[in-house]
């Protein structure tokens, strides 16, 4: 234990026996991946919505030797990603780092970092809604038998629908993925840009769902499939412009309203990317 | 029609407590052809038509149907899942109520795609067409394929249904009193429209109905029933016209000729 949690709480906040039981679970999500395993979630000391099942894993599997990373919307800055930084450097000590590559483990929710993740690092994602059936099916014991028996073909429904209206598929974040060819899955609210950085990457990944109470895996190197139709290709966003702050070209851009004018600013939502590619820059 | 039933009902039962709502109830069905199942409310029809679907689980008998790989495979006994894909295949099912068919959150073309969609097409464009010459062939003008089926009369939703159901092409289809909530003339369509569907896909249908004259213009034999027993039957025409069982007498008797 480190010397610097404070005292008072154990290790990363959490007793020992509902690690225990929360690794069980993610062993379990590990083993099937795409299946959403259920857990005895935790009242933890901030909102069902903040990140509550994120924080709950993170507490699971951190050790006193990792770095944390915590992003929100893709930023380091904001309210959410500092409360949990500073949440998990006070109960368990740990270093924390705004920098993707030194970090071993990161929380997220909305964004996965535009650097490429490596072997070894942990990517835990906070996810509002796990299921990916709920909007076609309210009922739980439905759901689950319809992922037991694979039956997804109604979840098409939805992208023809889309097709049919607007021309092609709106879904812009959440985008629905088959999970090694088996379970389908919500990525959690991440932007569709994102959704081919899922797909046979090197860290391992977890979802956790507070509210809900599952979590669900995604091990290193599992095939992630977005759903598609054959003559509608799943594609990712574009923008014309590019990051005004950094010059980038191939970051995800947030648009920013500057003015009460309408004046707008596009700026790369990943705040470590864009500081990077500016240090780059000043650099050379 | 082939030689081999495509189903055989036996001494099929269930049972509501200590009231049975079917009881020894055993027929067979030819490919192509078309069985009524009539008698009052309550006599156990729709029971029946939810025993031989796979909706309800029999407390005795068997329903053997005949699949399209040529197994005969009891649905009574089917586990879950194998009697999901089965029924999900090969029978179609139209309600009485088309809302309990359709998804009204979703464009009709929607509608009639998710059956293909879920047997594994993939293909927008294919969906699309297969979705818009179904709607032609029930008669919805397919400039209403991405409407929404709350927007359409009753008669065109229960034709929607009915082109949702046949479109992956079943080999069985249950309907439960396609025409009830219809005014006449609607009706009159519907039934035109049903028979020359099942006349040209050759698919087996059970119908159940209270209403008699349907049954006589779709049906080629009749079943009747009576508190959830088979009282009678036959052949359409020879039940219609020459009814031998009280209830049937009874039951014929009460049409009012037009």
């Amino acid at each position: 234990m480190s010397a610097l949690a404070s005292p008072g709480y154990n290790f990363a906040y959490l007793d020992e026996q509902t690690k225990r039981m929360i690794r069980r679970a993610i062993l379990k999500a590990v083993a099937v991946p795409g299946y959403q395993v259920p857990f005895a979630g935790r009242e933890m000391p901030l909102p069902y919505g903040w990140g509550t099942g994120g924080i709950q894993v993170t507490a699971s599997i951190i050790g006193p030797e990792d770095r944390l990373k915590v992003i929100d919307q893709g930023a380091d800055d904001t309210t959410n990603a500092v409360s949990i930084r500073r949440f998990f450097a006070k109960t368990a000590g740990v270093a924390t780092t705004t920098r993707t590559r030194e970090a071993t483990i990161i929380q997220t929710r909305h964004r996965i970092p535009e650097t490429p993740l490596a072997a070894g690092q942990i990517m835990v994602l906070q996810v509002p809604v796990p299921e990916p059936l709920r909007w076609l099916e309210p009922r739980e014991t439905e759901t689950r038998r319809m992922h037991a028996e694979a039956d997804y073909g109604s979840m098409y429904v939805k992208l023809y629908e889309d097709i049919a209206r607007v021309g092609r598929i709106t879904a812009a974040y959440d985008y629905p993925v088959m999970v090694n060819g088996r379970y389908l899955m919500r990525p959690s609210p991440i932007p569709r840009f994102d959704n081919p950085k899922l797909d046979r990457s090197p860290a391992l990944k977890l979802f956790g769902a507070g509210r809900e109470k599952r979590i669900f895996a995604l091990p290193p190197h599992t095939p992630v499939k977005s759903l598609d139709f054959e003559d509608h290709p799943f594609t990712i966003e574009r923008w014309a412009q590019r990051c005004q702050r950094c010059g980038s070209g191939e970051s995800f851009l947030d648009e920013i309203v500057v003015d009460d004018r309408g004046t707008r600013r596009f700026v790369c939502s990943d705040t470590d990317h864009c500081e990077t590619v500016l240090e780059r820059r000043r650099g050379t | 029609m082939s030689e081999a039933p495509l189903l055989e009902v036996e001494r099929l039962a269930k049972r509501y407590g200590e009231r049975f709502a079917c009881r020894e109830v055993s027929f067979s069905l030819f490919p192509g052809e078309v069985l009524a199942v009539v008698g009052e409310s309550g006599s156990g029809k729709t029971t029946l038509l939810n025993l031989i679907g796979g909706r309800l689980r029999p407390d005795a008998g068997a329903v053997r149907f005949r699949a399209a790989d040529g197994g005969v495979l009891d649905l009574a006994s089917l586990e879950e899942a194998a009697l999901r894909r089965l029924v999900r295949r090969e029978i179609g099912f139209v309600h009485q109520n088309p809302r309990d068919g359709l998804r009204l959150g979703v464009s009709a073309g929607a509608n009639i795609g998710e059956p293909i969609m879920a047997a594994g097409a993939r293909h927008y464009a294919a969906i699309r067409r297969a979705a818009a010459s179904w709607l032609e062939r029930v008669e919805i003008e397919v400039s209403r394929l991405d409407d929404l089926p709350a927007a359409f009369s009753g008669g065109m939703q229960q034709r929607l249904q009915i082109a949702r159901a046949l479109v992956t092409e079943p080999r069985l289809v249950l309907m439960d009193e396609p025409t009830g909530g219809l005014d006449v003339s609607v009706q009159a369509r519907l039934l035109d429209l049903l028979r020359r569907l099942v006349d040209d896909l050759g698919i087996a249908v059970v119908l159940v109905t209270h209403d008699l004259g349907v049954a006589r213009l779709l049906a080629h034999r009749l079943m009747v029933m009576q508190r959830g027993e088979v009282v009678e039957s036959g052949l359409a025409d020879q039940i219609l016209d020459d009814p031998q069982h009280p209830y049937t007498q009874l039951l014929v008797s009460s049409v009012l000729a037009a």
